[in-house]
């Protein structure tokens, strides 16, 4: 049950990941943090097999920046993602493959907009303009189709994410220790403080 | 206009680096692990190897493999605690009541059994030995992280092939202060301040978090540590034998013994008035 949330805004992309670690009726850890910096522009957040996802995640992010290190410049979000759902296609088709799902947070510098894609574990890569994986889509998605416009301000992007993380928290059955919010923006990526420790009801 | 950009441009991988043989050199600083081992003459070892050992859906296995712990060990004030039982189990049968769990991997460095026994001892064995060639190397001490990510890797690049192990890797260096680290055989690798490991983990982390803090005195750590596996040896039927006790300083770990909880269940029973439930009267 780990929720990974994406939503992108006018000049923003905000990336989502919960804080639990589980293995099997345990929580290890309550201070997780499912992503990884892959440049100054992108960020992954990933969820799935233990053990692969960080493996995965620690693969792509020393290859980014190798790329980066020998030509100068940083690969674009969208060349970031083509990448990444690359290697993910070419481990399905081996031996043992890497059960990872991910959402990658960009900023496109040239084009001048933020960008997300969401990609499973069967390496399906989409652009979107928000995005969940796991359980989180079954309650997010409907939310985020209704109050998610492509103009709005980081404000209501905040706002947005808010009415998803307090719904997952009323409705999830198992309590995924909050999360762990980054943006990324023309500027960077940044870490924003996230109130967990709001009280919701069931109705 | 082509030849200034010819100028300043890079083909992307041509001269990328090193060639195949010095790049081949560098990637392998360390010499390859030259481990070989005998393996059943069987298609699919890992497969095979589930069949026979599989307790649970077939309680006449040929394999009984050691399993069954309870491990401890958190962060406080004063370094590391950690504490462990001392039972192995083959199934049913309790296979011995004197296992060392806490492996000594150097002065500043413990590492901790629990799941497969054979896969622990031998994987927590090798991983001394390249602590120590890293000591030999870079003359100086290998980081927790470090270490622990060698046994990591190691796990992860055997992974579905049937490794079990779930260990904690607690030591204190210079550069990272007090640390504590979670490698089991899935994998994962998670850095915390309070880790239990094994069949009574639930029990120890019952009575571990309700008195758990940061500020813990010495005393009282120890005897929070050794309290949460008597707890879970208690209730575990897998967990039983002697506690072993470690307390993780700034200057090297120090043991606080090797204790038998029989005892020490009479004696907290007895003088605290804990364990209600058992009574020794006849009824």
């Amino acid at each position: 049950m780990e929720v990974l949330l994406g939503i992108t805004g006018k000049d923003f992309t905000i990336v989502a990941a919960s804080k639990a670690a589980m293995r099997g009726a345990t929580i290890l850890k309550a201070s997780d943090d499912k992503t990884r910096e892959l440049n100054s522009h992108s960020l992954m957040a990933f969820s799935g097999e233990a053990g692969d996802t960080v493996q995965f995640a620690e693969f792509i992010q020393a290859n980014i920046q190798l790329y980066s290190m020998r030509n100068s410049m940083e690969l674009s979000p969208s060349a970031t993602a083509s990448f990444v759902r690359g290697e993910l296609a070419r481990a399905l088709r081996s031996r043992r493959p890497y059960t990872v799902n991910l959402l990658l947070g960009g900023y496109d510098k040239i084009a001048d907009k933020p960008t997300l894609y969401w990609i499973d574990y069967l390496a399906s890569s989409a652009p979107v303009p928000y995005a969940a994986h796991g359980y989180a889509q079954y309650y997010c998605l409907s939310l985020l189709d209704k109050h998610h416009h492509p103009d709005i301000d980081f404000e209501r992007g905040m706002k947005i994410l808010r009415m998803c993380t307090e719904e997952l928290k009323r409705r999830l059955p198992i309590d995924f220790k909050g999360v762990t919010v980054k943006v990324i923006t023309k500027d960077g990526i940044r870490e924003v403080e996230y109130e967990d420790d709001v009280k919701v009801v069931v109705p | 206009m082509d030849s200034l950009v010819a100028q300043y441009t890079r083909p992307a991988f041509s001269e990328a680096g090193q060639s195949q043989e010095e790049q081949q050199g560098l990637s392998q600083a360390s010499p390859e692990l030259s481990l070989k081992f005998a393996l059943p003459p069987v298609a699919q070892s890992a497969s095979w190897l589930r069949a026979m050992t599989d307790d649970y859906s077939n309680p006449n296995c040929p394999i009984k493999i050691a399993h069954g712990t309870t491990t401890l060990a958190f962060r406080f004030k004063g370094g590391i605690i950690v504490a462990t039982d001392s039972r192995a189990t083959a199934g049913n049968w309790i296979a011995s009541q004197t296992v060392k769990k806490v492996i000594e991997i150097n002065n500043c460095l413990l590492g901790t059994m629990a799941g497969g026994a054979a896969d622990c001892q031998y994987w927590l064995a090798f991983l001394g030995m390249q602590c120590r060639l890293h000591e030999l190397r870079h003359k100086r001490r290998i980081s927790v992280a470090a270490a622990s990510k060698i046994l990591a890797n190691l796990v992860y690049s055997y992974k579905g092939m049937g490794l079990s192990m779930g260990t904690m890797c607690a030591g204190v260096t210079p550069q990272e202060g007090p640390a504590l680290y979670y490698i089991d055989s899935d994998g994962t690798r998670l850095a915390g301040n309070l880790f239990c490991v094994g069949s009574g983990q639930t029990f120890a982390y019952g009575v571990l978090d309700a008195q758990y803090q940061y500020d813990l005195s010495d005393e009282d750590a120890l005897e929070l540590g050794r309290r949460s596996i008597l707890a879970a040896t208690h209730r575990d039927a897998y967990s039983g034998g002697f506690i072993n006790l470690y307390h993780v300083k700034e200057d090297g770990w120090v043991k606080h013994g090797f204790n038998d909880t029989n005892p020490m269940f009479w004696k907290t029973k007895l003088e605290k008035g804990e364990f209600s439930n058992v009574t020794a009267d006849l009824v």
